[in-house]
């Protein structure tokens, strides 16, 4: 392959990247009010990532970015699962998930909610799997 | 709607369904793309279009979209890159292996 | 889960360690000393069953194993099946015994052969001891899996793999025939329990499926006894190691059938069709079993159709018993139970001295490398504890005092003779036939044994026709069939301990209503006075020691049957026609070619549901609750047909990919129409993630095939698929339209709308993904997490291992 070598796109990368991951955490945390979630938000993620690799090679992100993406993955479908044994220990059904108020000192009146968590797991399982697979197909030259 | 929807659908399985039938992986890849669209489309129209606002509580509209075919697309469309990915690795290598695209060289060995 | 249904699974239980045994101590401890233990240990729980049972009592244990479809695995023990299960439990215990010494520990796959032992085991015992059919046929093909699996035991053989095939085709298409039969039972009967079954004869008997019912169980028993024509398998199974030829196919596996035969009597006897079948079929097999051994140069050959035809006898006796339920009771009834009586006992006499046989000619394969009988002779001084034991077995096989099989044959003339004087069921024209089939298959049986014994034992020593030097087997393999041959005499002088606490509840278990009505006085003595039976016997002696000495003058006639219409033949011929075909008719279809085995699917899919929508005249288009169109919309639309078409058509990959994005950016366009943020979202950013996948691919793949040949333009036409393809598109068209115009349920979303009181969320579809649904999502990510894997692997470790 070709080495790309486009000042433009790196450098309109840069910018672009900060935005869209912004983007992506604000669509995951949206997710439970408005359109959003842990699918959308993991996968803009992914994508900003994606873009990384297009403009730079793969060795200088994964130097600024020093995660497996494997284990991330991994991770992700743990922390799932494990929010789903969370309803278990209370002796509910394998996945309830529970949700309350509190009165935080800087957010006010928040809403706690273990489908937040369940919701990250969703997302580490996702960016990690769009990743590895990207990643794998681009590393095999 | 509805009806112009599940002609729109039909064209889609139709071409799907051609690319499947042709010789090269790449455009069976292509092919499965475009029924998975059909098939998203075909499910969301089952569940009625414009019935009501978004499926959102925020908005403060009285009636809502279904919104379950939305979580089953959800799901679906993420699936279906997994699939494609899969599907694009496993030509990619039976190219690399075999040194064709051709699934009518790809036949085995009479013994196989 | 009560003791009973522990003492049927506990032969699987332990299957499941033998291997870890035989890694661990193989080297020190012969892994047969552990699997010893199970079947020692059964037999001694069993006999506790021995008194209640003889008082009249049986064991009920259930347990619910279906209970919706009414299949619940209920153990029964009754005399039957305890007879059965001590047989199982006992000869299994001494045939591991011998074992221990038959196969070495050093060359032999000894986890194999003990696991799949046990397993035959269970199987049988779950066989004998259940009360529901369909339990029991799960154990009978067990039975005959176990079978095939241990004739295969040395699968480097050509022959051994034959002969499992065989057994495995013949007793497999025999235990269909039954389900299909037990299947016709239920139906008539609405249950699933033998018992059960018992209480509603008057039922079954009127029904109009009871004679093919009764065909068809029979044919499974027949299949599984060997009976003539299904008995081919059964030489051909002697391939297995002789242990598994002692247990399975002669004392145990076999006489499946004939417990098949003897459970379903009380609900089939008494009617001709069953009297004739059963003990027609019976005589014929024993006289052909009888006529073949004859002939035999194999020992085990001979042996196996030996068994034929001992199976055959006691098939046949079963058969007459079956007349006591046509007279009710009375003294009629007493004298064909007597019948019942013979069959379980000569039964029990067959295991005894037929396994001890099947030892000696183990022994003597072991000790001289062969079991030809042109080849072996004159071992009598060298093998003296074996040739007693041989000589044991083969006299009582012949029908001589004093051993048992004297009595059980004696019994045997004299049930042919009171049949022979019956006059129902047509009897008073060929009744005569009985007693002459029965005693000139004696002769051949008499002529057999003695080749047996004298050609083996007495004669000339050839040393140098032998492969090794003969010498009398070690003790530990000598055990089983003494133990053995000392049954034989014991049972001679003690008929009537077995008579009294086996044959009687076990008779009772086959004719129930008899057995309450009459006090079944039965008592087995080796003398009755100078009767027909006894002249019988003294005529098989005369005729047959003239017959074994003059044996070297007729026995050419043998060679003058043509070999072409042997059964042998005309299954093997049947096989190579029934491959050869089905390999042509599969090849017919069977391309090779991925896209014909596709275009079946989507013309199995036009057929089934286009055929679905018009058979069930299910075609409806209506309009009228249509949501308004807009103009963007249609110019929508036409953008997607054209993106797609672009794709179909494009000459160069890149336009094909590009477009195949737009087509996605355009489909999240229409989910912002539908009212779907979420979806339009994730559509777009996996649109962007797809395109990038695929033009990373696109450095690797080729070119379109009509790029390299320029010659040809555009995408090459093939009619056949542009009708399939249109169809599909059609059916799917019609299919949306149908669905759209009727709608046969409400909705279930608004369920979903409550979403902010019951998962506090006010995006519905989120909260149905993260907690409605959860699992749904769960399991989603377990299968992106396997697809990251599965890339993974394809890539990086396929790489590495081609590269080698």
């Amino acid at each position: 392959m070709k080495k790309p070598n486009d000042i433009i796109l790196r450098g309109v990368t840069k910018v672009a990247v900060v935005i869209i991951f912004t983007f992506a955490i604000n669509l995951f945390f949206a997710g439970h009010h408005n359109p959003g979630g842990g699918f959308i938000g993991g996968l803009a993620f992914a994508a900003a990532l994606t873009l990384m690799f297009l403009s730079y090679d793969v060795d200088s992100v994964r130097a600024n970015f020093p995660v497996d993406f494997k284990v991330l993955t991994a991770v992700g479908v743990l922390i799932a699962v494990l929010t789903g044994m969370g309803g278990v220990f209370f002796d509910l059904p394998f996945l309830t998930q529970a949700f309350d108020y509190f009165h935080l000192p800087i957010f006010g009146k928040t809403e706690l909610a273990t489908a937040v968590l369940f919701d990250i797991g969703v997302a580490l399982a996702v960016i990690g799997t769009a990743m590895v697979i990207i990643m794998t197909i681009s590393e095999d030259r | 709607m509805e009806s112009l929807m599940s002609i729109l659908i039909g064209v889609f399985f139709a071409i799907g369904t051609y690319l499947i039938l042709t010789k090269s992986l790449l455009r069976i890849i292509l092919g499965t793309s475009i029924i998975s669209h059909g098939v998203h489309l075909l499910i969301i129209t089952m569940g009625g279009v414009k019935a009501g606002g978004p499926p959102l509580l925020g908005l403060g509209s009285t009636s809502f979209t279904d919104a379950l075919p939305q979580a089953l697309i959800l799901t679906a469309i993420v699936i279906n890159f997994a699939t494609t990915a899969i599907f694009l690795v496993l030509s990619y290598r039976s190219y690399k292996v075999l040194g064709t695209d051709d699934t009518a060289q790809m036949r085995g060995n009479e013994d196989e | 889960m009560s003791l009973l249904h522990i003492m049927i699974l506990i032969p699987f239980i332990f299957a499941i360690f033998v291997p870890l045994l035989y890694k661990l101590f193989n080297s020190r401890i012969h892994t047969g000393w552990f699997v010893l233990i199970i079947p020692v240990v059964i037999f001694i729980y069993l006999l506790r069953f021995i008194p209640g049972i003889s008082s009249g009592e049986a064991a009920y244990q259930s347990l619910n194993w279906i209970p919706s479809f009414g299949i619940n695995f209920d153990a029964y023990v009754d005399g039957l099946g305890l007879v059965f299960g001590l047989l199982i439990t006992g000869i299994g215990a001494l045939v591991i015994l011998y074992s221990i010494y038959y196969l070495s520990k050093e060359k032999e796959a000894l986890h194999n052969f003990y696991v799949y032992l046990l397993m035959f085991m269970g199987a049988m015992l779950g066989l004998v001891f259940s009360d529901n059919i369909l339990v029991l046929y799960v154990f009978w093909e067990l039975t005959s899996i176990s079978s095939f699996l241990l004739i295969a035991y040395w699968y480097q053989r050509e022959k051994s793999r034959y002969g499992a095939q065989k057994s495995m085709l013949i007793t497999i298409f025999g235990g269909l025939a039954m389900l299909s039969g037990f299947i016709m039972l239920s139906m008539m009967t609405d249950t699933y329990s033998i018992r059960e079954m018992f209480t509603q004869v008057d039922t079954i008997t009127g029904h109009s499926l009871f004679i093919p019912a009764m065909i068809l169980v029979l044919i499974g028993a027949f299949t599984k006894s060997a009976q003539f024509p299904f008995s081919i398998w059964l030489p051909d199974a002697m391939e297995a190691p002789t242990p598994i030829s002692a247990y399975l196919h002669s004392a145990t596996m076999v006489k499946a059938g004939i417990y098949l035969v003897a459970r379903f009597t009380p609900v089939f006897g008494g009617t001709s069709e069953w009297f004739w079948l059963v003990s027609g079929i019976g005589l014929i097999t024993l006289l052909y079993g009888s006529v073949n051994a004859v002939r035999q140069t194999d020992l085990k050959g001979l042996l196996a159709y030996s068994t034929i035809s001992q199976l055959g006898l006691i098939m046949s006796l079963l058969g007459i018993g079956s007349a006591a339920l046509y007279f009710g009771y009375g003294d009629e009834a007493d004298l064909y139970a007597a019948a019942i009586t013979a069959a379980i006992f000569h039964m029990i006499n067959h295991s005894t001295f037929k396994g001890a046989l099947f030892m000696v000619v183990g022994i003597v394969d072991h000790e001289t490398g062969t079991r030809d009988i042109r080849r072996l002779g004159g071992l009598m001084t060298i093998m003296p504890i074996t040739f007693t034991v041989a000589v044991i077995g083969a006299f009582s096989m012949a029908g001589l005092p004093p051993f048992n099989g004297f009595l059980s044959k004696e019994m045997f003339f004299a049930s042919v003779v009171d049949v022979s004087n019956l006059t129902e069921f047509n009897m008073d024209t060929f009744g005569i036939l009985f007693p002459i089939i029965a005693w000139v298959a004696s002769v051949f049986t008499f002529i057999y044994s003695m080749i047996l014994v004298f050609k083996t034992f007495r004669g000339k020593y050839k040393p140098e026709r032998l492969e090794k030097k003969a010498h009398e087997a070690p003790i530990g393999m000598l055990i089983s069939p003494i133990i053995l041959a000392s049954l034989v005499v014991i049972f001679f002088f003690f008929p009537n301990m077995i008579g009294d606490y086996l044959l009687k509840p076990s008779v009772a278990a086959v004719l129930p209503a008899i057995a309450e009505n009459s006090i079944m006085d039965m008592y087995i003595t080796p003398w009755h006075g100078w009767n027909t039976e006894l002249f019988m016997t003294i005529g098989v002696i005369a005729l047959g020691t003239l017959m074994y000495i003059s044996l070297r003058k007729w026995a050419g006639i043998y060679r003058m049957y043509p070999q072409s219409i042997t059964l042998n033949a005309i299954y093997n011929s049947a096989l190579d026609k029934a491959q050869s075909w089905s390999a042509s008719l599969t090849d017919k279809y069977m391309t090779g070619y991925i896209r014909d085995y596709i275009a079946y699917l989507f013309g199995f899919f036009i057929l089934f549901v286009g055929g679905t929508l018009i058979v069930t005249n299910s075609i409806s288009f209506d309009a009228s609750n249509n949501a308004p169109v807009n103009f963007y919309e249609i110019a929508l639309m036409v953008a997607m047909i054209v993106a797609a078409f672009t794709v179909l058509l494009a000459k160069s990959r890149l336009t094909a990919i590009i477009s195949l994005g737009v087509l996605g950016y355009l489909v999240s366009m229409f989910f912002v129409i539908f009212r779907a943020p979420d979806l339009a979202l994730t559509q777009l950013v996996v649109e962007t993630v797809t395109t990038a996948l695929f033009l990373l691919c696109f450095y690797h793949l080729p070119r379109f095939k009509e790029q390299v040949h320029k010659e040809k333009k555009g995408v090459p036409f093939k009619p056949l698929n542009l009708i399939i393809s249109i169809g599909v598109g059609v059916v799917v068209t019609l299919f949306a339209l149908s669905a759209n115009g009727t709608r046969l349920f409400e909705p279930i979303a608004g369920f979903y709308e409550d979403s902010y009181k019951l998962a506090g969320a006010k995006n519905i579809v989120n909260a149905i993904l993260v907690d409605f649904r959860g699992i749904d999502t769960m399991l989603e990510i377990f299968v992106l997490c396997i697809a990251a894997l599965s890339v993974y692997t394809l890539v990086k470790l396929g790489l590495s291992r081609r590269e080698k």
